[in-house]
Protein backbone atom coordinates (compact mmCIF):
# COMPACT_ATOMS: atom_id res chain seq x y z
CA UNK A 1 0.00 0.00 0.00
CA UNK A 2 1.13 3.52 -0.92
CA UNK A 3 2.52 5.89 1.90
CA UNK A 4 2.40 8.66 -0.20
CA UNK A 5 -0.03 11.05 -2.18
CA UNK A 6 -0.16 10.76 -5.94
CA UNK A 7 1.26 14.00 -6.06
CA UNK A 8 4.45 13.48 -3.68
CA UNK A 9 4.76 10.69 -5.90
CA UNK A 10 4.48 13.03 -9.61
CA UNK A 11 2.38 10.42 -10.85
CA UNK A 12 0.76 11.58 -13.91
CA UNK A 13 -2.73 11.40 -12.16
CA UNK A 14 -1.96 14.04 -9.34
CA UNK A 15 -2.84 16.52 -12.79
CA UNK A 16 -6.70 16.88 -13.08
CA UNK A 17 -6.32 17.59 -16.85
CA UNK A 18 -4.66 14.14 -17.33
CA UNK A 19 -7.56 12.56 -15.27
CA UNK A 20 -10.17 14.68 -17.48
CA UNK A 21 -8.51 13.19 -20.72
CA UNK A 22 -8.91 9.69 -19.07
CA UNK A 23 -12.82 10.01 -18.25
CA UNK A 24 -13.23 12.12 -21.86
CA UNK A 25 -11.51 9.75 -24.04
CA UNK A 26 -11.32 5.83 -24.55
CA UNK A 27 -14.20 3.83 -24.47
CA UNK A 28 -16.12 7.33 -24.14
CA UNK A 29 -14.64 8.93 -27.02
CA UNK A 30 -14.96 5.65 -29.05
CA UNK A 31 -18.52 5.49 -28.76
CA UNK A 32 -18.71 2.57 -26.83
CA UNK A 33 -20.07 3.95 -23.90
CA UNK A 34 -22.59 6.57 -24.01
CA UNK A 35 -21.38 10.38 -22.69
CA UNK A 36 -23.08 11.33 -19.15
CA UNK A 37 -24.31 14.43 -21.30
CA UNK A 38 -25.93 12.72 -23.39
CA UNK A 39 -27.39 10.49 -20.76
CA UNK A 40 -28.93 13.13 -19.20
CA UNK A 41 -29.87 15.32 -22.37
CA UNK A 42 -32.35 12.47 -22.96
CA UNK A 43 -34.37 12.96 -20.07
CA UNK A 44 -34.18 16.96 -20.75
CA UNK A 45 -32.33 17.54 -17.25
CA UNK A 46 -28.92 19.14 -19.75
CA UNK A 47 -27.84 21.31 -18.80
CA UNK A 48 -28.04 20.44 -15.19
CA UNK A 49 -29.49 23.06 -12.86
CA UNK A 50 -29.21 23.68 -9.43
CA UNK A 51 -32.31 23.78 -7.01
CA UNK A 52 -32.15 25.24 -3.88
CA UNK A 53 -28.90 25.23 -1.99
CA UNK A 54 -29.13 23.31 1.35
CA UNK A 55 -25.59 22.09 1.89
CA UNK A 56 -22.42 24.59 2.07
CA UNK A 57 -19.32 21.91 1.91
CA UNK A 58 -15.75 23.22 3.08
CA UNK A 59 -12.61 21.30 2.45
CA UNK A 60 -10.69 22.84 5.07
CA UNK A 61 -7.01 21.07 3.65
CA UNK A 62 -5.88 18.19 1.96
CA UNK A 63 -3.17 17.04 4.68
CA UNK A 64 -4.65 13.69 6.43
CA UNK A 65 -2.76 10.53 8.46
CA UNK A 66 -4.27 7.91 6.29
CA UNK A 67 -3.30 7.36 2.76
CA UNK A 68 -6.66 5.53 1.55
CA UNK A 69 -6.58 3.73 -1.43
CA UNK A 70 -9.75 4.76 -2.83
CA UNK A 71 -9.05 8.27 -1.81
CA UNK A 72 -10.41 10.79 -4.41
CA UNK A 73 -8.53 14.13 -2.54
CA UNK A 74 -5.12 12.39 -2.96
CA UNK A 75 -4.87 13.28 1.01
CA UNK A 76 -2.02 12.35 3.13
CA UNK A 77 0.47 13.30 5.61
CA UNK A 78 2.38 14.93 2.51
CA UNK A 79 -0.09 17.46 1.73
CA UNK A 80 0.59 20.96 2.37
CA UNK A 81 -2.38 22.58 1.33
CA UNK A 82 -4.41 24.25 4.57
CA UNK A 83 -7.23 26.27 4.87
CA UNK A 84 -5.68 29.63 6.41
CA UNK A 85 -8.00 31.67 9.30
CA UNK A 86 -8.20 34.30 6.91
CA UNK A 87 -10.24 31.93 4.41
CA UNK A 88 -12.23 30.47 7.33
CA UNK A 89 -12.89 34.12 8.48
CA UNK A 90 -14.37 34.47 4.35
CA UNK A 91 -16.48 30.81 4.75
CA UNK A 92 -18.06 32.17 8.73
CA UNK A 93 -19.39 35.31 6.49
CA UNK A 94 -20.90 33.03 4.12
CA UNK A 95 -22.21 30.90 7.34
CA UNK A 96 -23.68 33.31 8.82
CA UNK A 97 -25.96 34.71 6.31
CA UNK A 98 -26.61 31.24 4.02
CA UNK A 99 -29.94 29.60 3.15
CA UNK A 100 -28.04 26.59 3.49
CA UNK A 101 -29.94 24.54 6.63
CA UNK A 102 -26.67 21.80 6.57
CA UNK A 103 -22.88 22.90 7.06
CA UNK A 104 -20.85 20.02 6.01
CA UNK A 105 -17.04 20.23 7.07
CA UNK A 106 -14.18 17.56 4.95
CA UNK A 107 -10.33 17.25 4.13
CA UNK A 108 -8.33 15.22 4.52
CA UNK A 109 -8.81 14.83 7.73
CA UNK A 110 -10.58 17.81 8.84
CA UNK A 111 -9.50 17.87 12.13
CA UNK A 112 -5.63 18.50 11.42
CA UNK A 113 -5.97 21.98 10.31
CA UNK A 114 -4.46 24.14 13.15
CA UNK A 115 -7.35 26.45 13.24
CA UNK A 116 -9.82 23.70 12.79
CA UNK A 117 -11.13 23.94 16.87
CA UNK A 118 -11.82 27.72 15.94
CA UNK A 119 -13.47 27.41 13.02
CA UNK A 120 -15.71 24.99 14.44
CA UNK A 121 -16.26 27.07 17.82
CA UNK A 122 -17.26 30.17 15.14
CA UNK A 123 -18.80 28.25 13.19
CA UNK A 124 -21.47 26.60 15.99
CA UNK A 125 -22.73 29.96 17.02
CA UNK A 126 -24.19 30.54 13.64
CA UNK A 127 -26.84 28.49 14.78
CA UNK A 128 -27.07 26.11 11.23
CA UNK A 129 -29.38 23.24 11.76
CA UNK A 130 -27.15 20.53 10.69
CA UNK A 131 -23.18 20.94 11.14
CA UNK A 132 -21.55 17.98 10.25
CA UNK A 133 -18.05 16.80 10.40
CA UNK A 134 -16.60 14.47 8.35
CA UNK A 135 -13.85 12.73 10.49
CA UNK A 136 -11.89 9.52 9.47
CA UNK A 137 -12.00 8.52 13.09
CA UNK A 138 -8.51 7.42 13.33
CA UNK A 139 -7.23 10.61 14.27
CA UNK A 140 -9.50 10.36 17.01
CA UNK A 141 -6.39 7.89 18.28
CA UNK A 142 -3.70 9.07 16.08
CA UNK A 143 -2.03 11.97 19.18
CA UNK A 144 -3.21 12.55 22.88
CA UNK A 145 -3.88 15.72 21.22
CA UNK A 146 -7.03 14.53 19.68
CA UNK A 147 -7.86 11.81 22.09
CA UNK A 148 -10.68 14.68 23.26
CA UNK A 149 -12.29 15.21 20.49
CA UNK A 150 -15.25 13.24 21.06
CA UNK A 151 -16.07 15.50 24.15
CA UNK A 152 -15.37 18.47 21.82
CA UNK A 153 -17.33 17.24 19.27
CA UNK A 154 -19.95 16.75 21.67
CA UNK A 155 -20.29 20.50 23.37
CA UNK A 156 -20.22 21.90 19.99
CA UNK A 157 -23.39 19.37 18.73
CA UNK A 158 -21.54 18.59 15.46
CA UNK A 159 -23.10 15.46 13.83
CA UNK A 160 -20.20 12.81 12.92
CA UNK A 161 -20.18 11.32 9.70
CA UNK A 162 -17.15 8.42 9.45
CA UNK A 163 -15.90 6.42 7.46
CA UNK A 164 -15.97 2.53 8.18
CA UNK A 165 -15.22 0.64 4.91
CA UNK A 166 -15.92 -2.92 6.29
CA UNK A 167 -17.01 -4.63 9.69
CA UNK A 168 -13.93 -6.77 9.37
CA UNK A 169 -10.61 -6.03 10.07
CA UNK A 170 -9.21 -7.82 7.15
CA UNK A 171 -11.25 -5.40 4.52
CA UNK A 172 -10.59 -2.22 6.46
CA UNK A 173 -7.07 -2.23 6.35
CA UNK A 174 -6.90 -3.26 2.71
CA UNK A 175 -8.62 -0.18 1.81
CA UNK A 176 -7.20 2.42 4.51
CA UNK A 177 -4.32 0.97 6.03
CA UNK A 178 -2.76 -1.54 8.39
CA UNK A 179 -4.19 -1.07 11.96
CA UNK A 180 -7.00 1.52 11.01
CA UNK A 181 -9.69 -0.55 11.57
CA UNK A 182 -8.90 -1.43 15.69
CA UNK A 183 -8.57 2.39 15.52
CA UNK A 184 -11.56 3.27 14.05
CA UNK A 185 -13.44 0.32 16.81
CA UNK A 186 -12.03 2.28 19.61
CA UNK A 187 -12.96 5.79 17.92
CA UNK A 188 -16.22 4.63 18.16
CA UNK A 189 -16.49 3.21 21.36
CA UNK A 190 -15.22 6.45 22.70
CA UNK A 191 -18.04 8.22 20.95
CA UNK A 192 -20.88 6.01 21.89
CA UNK A 193 -19.16 6.81 24.98
CA UNK A 194 -19.76 10.11 25.22
CA UNK A 195 -23.31 9.84 24.09
CA UNK A 196 -23.14 9.66 20.40
CA UNK A 197 -24.93 7.48 18.55
CA UNK A 198 -27.24 5.72 20.74
CA UNK A 199 -30.13 5.22 19.84
CA UNK A 200 -32.67 8.54 21.45
CA UNK A 201 -29.24 10.62 20.85
CA UNK A 202 -29.46 13.86 19.53
CA UNK A 203 -25.55 13.50 18.98
CA UNK A 204 -25.39 11.95 15.33
CA UNK A 205 -22.78 9.09 14.52
CA UNK A 206 -23.29 7.84 10.82
CA UNK A 207 -21.29 6.22 8.95
CA UNK A 208 -19.82 5.92 5.65
CA UNK A 209 -19.58 2.93 3.68
CA UNK A 210 -17.66 2.89 0.74
CA UNK A 211 -16.80 -0.08 -1.11
CA UNK A 212 -13.11 -1.80 -0.97
CA UNK A 213 -12.32 -2.33 -4.53
CA UNK A 214 -13.95 -2.36 -8.23
CA UNK A 215 -17.40 -2.91 -7.66
CA UNK A 216 -20.60 -0.72 -6.56
CA UNK A 217 -22.19 -0.59 -3.56
CA UNK A 218 -25.03 -2.92 -2.67
CA UNK A 219 -28.40 -2.05 -1.07
CA UNK A 220 -27.96 0.28 1.71
CA UNK A 221 -30.56 -0.55 4.00
CA UNK A 222 -29.37 -4.29 3.95
CA UNK A 223 -25.60 -2.84 4.38
CA UNK A 224 -26.69 -1.27 7.49
CA UNK A 225 -28.68 -4.13 9.06
CA UNK A 226 -25.69 -6.25 8.39
CA UNK A 227 -22.75 -3.58 10.07
CA UNK A 228 -25.70 -3.14 12.86
CA UNK A 229 -25.51 -6.44 13.67
CA UNK A 230 -21.62 -6.98 13.30
CA UNK A 231 -20.57 -4.19 15.01
CA UNK A 232 -23.07 -4.51 17.90
CA UNK A 233 -22.24 -8.58 18.36
CA UNK A 234 -19.10 -8.28 18.28
CA UNK A 235 -17.76 -4.36 19.79
CA UNK A 236 -20.88 -3.07 21.63
CA UNK A 237 -21.14 -0.44 19.12
CA UNK A 238 -24.37 1.82 18.29
CA UNK A 239 -25.14 4.23 15.34
CA UNK A 240 -27.71 5.98 13.61
CA UNK A 241 -27.58 5.70 9.78
CA UNK A 242 -25.09 3.98 7.11
CA UNK A 243 -24.57 5.47 3.84
CA UNK A 244 -23.28 3.67 0.96
CA UNK A 245 -20.80 5.74 -1.76
CA UNK A 246 -20.20 4.50 -4.61
CA UNK A 247 -16.12 5.66 -5.24
CA UNK A 248 -15.93 7.91 -7.90
CA UNK A 249 -13.39 7.33 -10.73
CA UNK A 250 -11.05 10.20 -9.91
CA UNK A 251 -7.54 10.15 -8.51
CA UNK A 252 -6.10 7.51 -6.47
CA UNK A 253 -9.43 5.34 -7.48
CA UNK A 254 -8.74 5.82 -10.58
CA UNK A 255 -5.00 4.94 -10.29
CA UNK A 256 -6.35 2.01 -8.79
CA UNK A 257 -8.79 0.88 -11.36
CA UNK A 258 -6.09 1.60 -13.98
CA UNK A 259 -3.42 -0.50 -12.29
CA UNK A 260 -5.60 -3.18 -11.47
CA UNK A 261 -7.31 -3.34 -15.35
CA UNK A 262 -10.63 -3.02 -13.78
CA UNK A 263 -11.24 1.04 -15.15
CA UNK A 264 -13.26 -0.73 -18.29
CA UNK A 265 -15.03 -2.95 -16.80
CA UNK A 266 -16.10 -0.41 -13.77
CA UNK A 267 -17.33 2.01 -16.21
CA UNK A 268 -19.18 -0.06 -17.77
CA UNK A 269 -20.68 -0.90 -14.61
CA UNK A 270 -21.48 2.83 -13.94
CA UNK A 271 -22.98 3.33 -17.15
CA UNK A 272 -25.39 0.15 -16.90
CA UNK A 273 -26.38 0.85 -13.30
CA UNK A 274 -27.40 4.51 -14.58
CA UNK A 275 -30.64 5.25 -13.30
CA UNK A 276 -32.31 8.91 -14.54
CA UNK A 277 -34.62 8.94 -11.29
CA UNK A 278 -31.13 9.53 -9.28
CA UNK A 279 -30.05 12.64 -11.38
CA UNK A 280 -32.43 15.59 -10.10
CA UNK A 281 -30.91 14.70 -6.66
CA UNK A 282 -27.60 13.93 -7.34
CA UNK A 283 -25.72 16.63 -4.41
CA UNK A 284 -24.57 19.11 -6.96
CA UNK A 285 -27.85 20.78 -7.42
CA UNK A 286 -28.10 21.53 -3.60
CA UNK A 287 -24.85 21.67 -2.70
CA UNK A 288 -21.40 24.85 -2.75
CA UNK A 289 -17.83 22.77 -2.19
CA UNK A 290 -15.41 24.80 -0.91
CA UNK A 291 -11.84 24.63 -1.26
CA UNK A 292 -9.08 24.80 0.99
CA UNK A 293 -8.14 28.24 -1.12
CA UNK A 294 -11.94 29.29 -1.00
CA UNK A 295 -12.42 28.58 -4.80
CA UNK A 296 -16.01 27.45 -5.37
CA UNK A 297 -17.21 24.22 -7.27
CA UNK A 298 -20.52 21.86 -7.59
CA UNK A 299 -19.00 19.13 -5.57
CA UNK A 300 -15.77 17.87 -3.81
CA UNK A 301 -15.07 15.66 -7.05
CA UNK A 302 -15.31 18.79 -9.45
CA UNK A 303 -12.98 20.55 -7.05
CA UNK A 304 -10.62 17.41 -6.67
CA UNK A 305 -10.96 17.62 -11.15
CA UNK A 306 -10.13 21.64 -10.66
CA UNK A 307 -13.52 22.33 -12.53
CA UNK A 308 -14.74 25.52 -10.34
CA UNK A 309 -18.37 26.61 -11.02
CA UNK A 310 -19.67 28.25 -14.29
CA UNK A 311 -20.52 31.29 -12.56
CA UNK A 312 -19.16 35.03 -12.77
CA UNK A 313 -18.88 34.32 -8.98
CA UNK A 314 -16.21 31.36 -8.69
CA UNK A 315 -14.20 32.21 -4.89
CA UNK A 316 -15.67 32.90 -1.64
CA UNK A 317 -14.55 36.25 -1.06
CA UNK A 318 -17.55 37.38 -4.08
CA UNK A 319 -20.03 34.64 -2.87
CA UNK A 320 -23.37 35.39 -3.68
CA UNK A 321 -26.05 32.84 -3.47
CA UNK A 322 -28.51 34.30 -5.84
CA UNK A 323 -25.50 34.64 -8.48
CA UNK A 324 -24.53 30.56 -7.94
CA UNK A 325 -27.71 29.90 -8.24
CA UNK A 326 -27.98 30.66 -11.80
CA UNK A 327 -25.38 28.04 -13.35
CA UNK A 328 -24.95 25.62 -15.29
CA UNK A 329 -23.62 22.13 -13.28
CA UNK A 330 -20.23 20.96 -14.72
CA UNK A 331 -20.23 17.35 -15.82
CA UNK A 332 -18.32 14.41 -17.26
CA UNK A 333 -18.44 10.88 -16.92
CA UNK A 334 -17.32 10.61 -12.86
CA UNK A 335 -21.23 12.03 -12.22
CA UNK A 336 -21.95 8.45 -13.15
CA UNK A 337 -21.18 7.76 -10.19
CA UNK A 338 -23.61 9.52 -8.73
CA UNK A 339 -26.37 8.38 -10.59
CA UNK A 340 -25.96 4.60 -10.36
CA UNK A 341 -28.12 2.10 -8.97
CA UNK A 342 -29.92 4.16 -5.73
CA UNK A 343 -27.68 7.23 -6.67
CA UNK A 344 -25.08 8.30 -4.23
CA UNK A 345 -23.65 11.14 -2.29
CA UNK A 346 -22.28 12.22 0.70
CA UNK A 347 -25.31 11.77 2.70
CA UNK A 348 -25.81 8.14 0.85
CA UNK A 349 -28.57 7.32 -1.39
CA UNK A 350 -30.56 9.94 -3.64
CA UNK A 351 -33.53 7.72 -4.90
CA UNK B 1 -13.66 -14.39 -34.54
CA UNK B 2 -11.91 -14.65 -31.25
CA UNK B 3 -9.27 -17.29 -30.36
CA UNK B 4 -10.68 -18.21 -27.11
CA UNK B 5 -14.30 -19.95 -26.53
CA UNK B 6 -14.34 -17.53 -23.14
CA UNK B 7 -14.08 -13.78 -23.71
CA UNK B 8 -14.56 -12.34 -20.26
CA UNK B 9 -15.75 -8.86 -22.03
CA UNK B 10 -18.57 -11.42 -23.47
CA UNK B 11 -20.47 -10.98 -19.82
CA UNK B 12 -21.41 -7.23 -20.80
CA UNK B 13 -22.87 -8.48 -23.94
CA UNK B 14 -25.45 -10.91 -22.29
CA UNK B 15 -28.16 -8.66 -22.56
CA UNK B 16 -27.69 -8.55 -26.57
CA UNK B 17 -29.35 -12.07 -27.00
CA UNK B 18 -32.76 -10.62 -26.82
CA UNK B 19 -31.68 -8.87 -30.45
CA UNK B 20 -32.12 -12.24 -31.82
CA UNK B 21 -35.26 -13.66 -29.81
CA UNK B 22 -37.05 -10.25 -28.68
CA UNK B 23 -39.85 -12.51 -26.55
CA UNK B 24 -37.72 -15.46 -24.88
CA UNK B 25 -35.04 -13.09 -23.99
CA UNK B 26 -37.52 -10.72 -21.88
CA UNK B 27 -38.99 -13.08 -20.55
CA UNK B 28 -35.88 -14.34 -19.67
CA UNK B 29 -34.28 -11.52 -18.02
CA UNK B 30 -38.07 -10.73 -16.49
CA UNK B 31 -38.06 -14.02 -14.44
CA UNK B 32 -34.00 -13.59 -13.63
CA UNK B 33 -34.47 -10.33 -12.22
CA UNK B 34 -37.37 -11.41 -10.21
CA UNK B 35 -35.59 -14.66 -8.84
CA UNK B 36 -32.92 -12.25 -7.42
CA UNK B 37 -35.42 -9.98 -5.28
CA UNK B 38 -35.30 -10.39 -1.82
CA UNK B 39 -38.09 -12.82 -0.78
CA UNK B 40 -38.64 -15.86 1.65
CA UNK B 41 -34.91 -15.66 1.10
CA UNK B 42 -32.83 -12.54 1.48
CA UNK B 43 -31.48 -11.46 -1.80
CA UNK B 44 -27.66 -12.18 -0.20
CA UNK B 45 -28.76 -15.38 0.78
CA UNK B 46 -29.63 -15.95 -2.97
CA UNK B 47 -26.04 -14.39 -4.35
CA UNK B 48 -24.42 -17.44 -2.39
CA UNK B 49 -26.66 -19.70 -3.87
CA UNK B 50 -25.47 -18.47 -7.27
CA UNK B 51 -22.30 -18.43 -6.43
CA UNK B 52 -22.16 -22.52 -5.54
CA UNK B 53 -24.27 -23.24 -8.24
CA UNK B 54 -22.14 -20.91 -11.03
CA UNK B 55 -18.71 -23.10 -9.47
CA UNK B 56 -20.93 -26.50 -9.95
CA UNK B 57 -21.92 -25.85 -13.45
CA UNK B 58 -18.48 -24.22 -14.32
CA UNK B 59 -19.66 -20.90 -15.49
CA UNK B 60 -16.67 -18.51 -16.04
CA UNK B 61 -19.51 -15.75 -16.42
CA UNK B 62 -21.59 -16.59 -13.44
CA UNK B 63 -18.60 -17.06 -11.27
CA UNK B 64 -16.97 -13.63 -11.89
CA UNK B 65 -20.72 -11.99 -12.05
CA UNK B 66 -21.59 -13.48 -8.46
CA UNK B 67 -18.05 -12.77 -6.86
CA UNK B 68 -18.91 -8.80 -7.72
CA UNK B 69 -22.12 -9.35 -7.02
CA UNK B 70 -21.22 -10.88 -3.08
CA UNK B 71 -18.47 -8.11 -2.59
CA UNK B 72 -21.44 -5.80 -3.56
CA UNK B 73 -23.70 -7.13 -1.13
CA UNK B 74 -20.72 -7.44 2.08
CA UNK B 75 -20.58 -11.12 1.95
CA UNK B 76 -17.01 -12.10 3.00
CA UNK B 77 -14.60 -14.57 0.91
CA UNK B 78 -14.89 -17.38 3.80
CA UNK B 79 -18.56 -17.02 3.24
CA UNK B 80 -18.30 -17.31 -0.44
CA UNK B 81 -15.82 -19.94 -0.20
CA UNK B 82 -18.08 -22.08 2.51
CA UNK B 83 -20.89 -21.51 -0.54
CA UNK B 84 -18.20 -22.96 -2.78
CA UNK B 85 -17.77 -26.09 -0.65
CA UNK B 86 -21.29 -26.28 -0.18
CA UNK B 87 -21.82 -26.93 -4.31
CA UNK B 88 -18.56 -28.74 -4.79
CA UNK B 89 -19.99 -31.55 -1.94
CA UNK B 90 -23.35 -31.87 -3.25
CA UNK B 91 -21.70 -32.65 -6.57
CA UNK B 92 -18.74 -34.93 -5.28
CA UNK B 93 -21.89 -36.68 -3.52
CA UNK B 94 -23.87 -36.59 -6.70
CA UNK B 95 -20.86 -38.87 -7.82
CA UNK B 96 -20.15 -40.92 -5.06
CA UNK B 97 -23.98 -41.78 -4.67
CA UNK B 98 -23.64 -43.89 -7.97
CA UNK B 99 -20.74 -45.90 -6.06
CA UNK B 100 -23.94 -47.10 -4.34
CA UNK B 101 -24.82 -48.59 -8.23
CA UNK B 102 -21.44 -49.82 -9.21
CA UNK B 103 -22.12 -52.01 -5.97
CA UNK B 104 -25.02 -53.42 -6.74
CA UNK B 105 -24.15 -53.92 -10.33
CA UNK B 106 -21.22 -55.78 -8.95
CA UNK B 107 -22.97 -57.56 -6.55
CA UNK B 108 -25.67 -58.83 -9.28
CA UNK B 109 -22.83 -59.70 -11.50
CA UNK B 110 -20.93 -61.88 -9.08
CA UNK B 111 -21.54 -64.84 -7.70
Amino acid sequence: MATKSLKARANALAESNTQLDILNGGIFANGELPFFKDKIDAIGQFPLRPKKLEILQINVGYMCNQVCEHCHVDAGPDRKEIMTRETMSQCLDVIRNTGAHTLDLTGGAPEMNPDFRWFVEEAAKAGIKDFIVRSNLTIIRANKKYYDLPEFFKKHNVHVISSMPHYTRGKTDKQRGEGVFDKSIKALQELNAVGYGLPDSTLRLDLVYNPSGAFLPGDQMAMEKDFKKALKEDFDIVFHNLFAITNLPIARFLDYLIASENYEDYMYALVEAYNPAAVANVMCTNTISISWDGWLYDCDFNQMLGLKVASKVKHIKDYNEELLANRDIIISQHCYGCTAGAGSSCQGTVT
Amino acid sequence: MANSYYDSADLRKFGKITEWSEELGTKFFDYYGKVFEEGALSAREKSLIALAVSHVVKCPYCIDAYTKDGLQKGITKEEMMEAVHAGAAIESGATLVHGVQMMNKYDKLSM
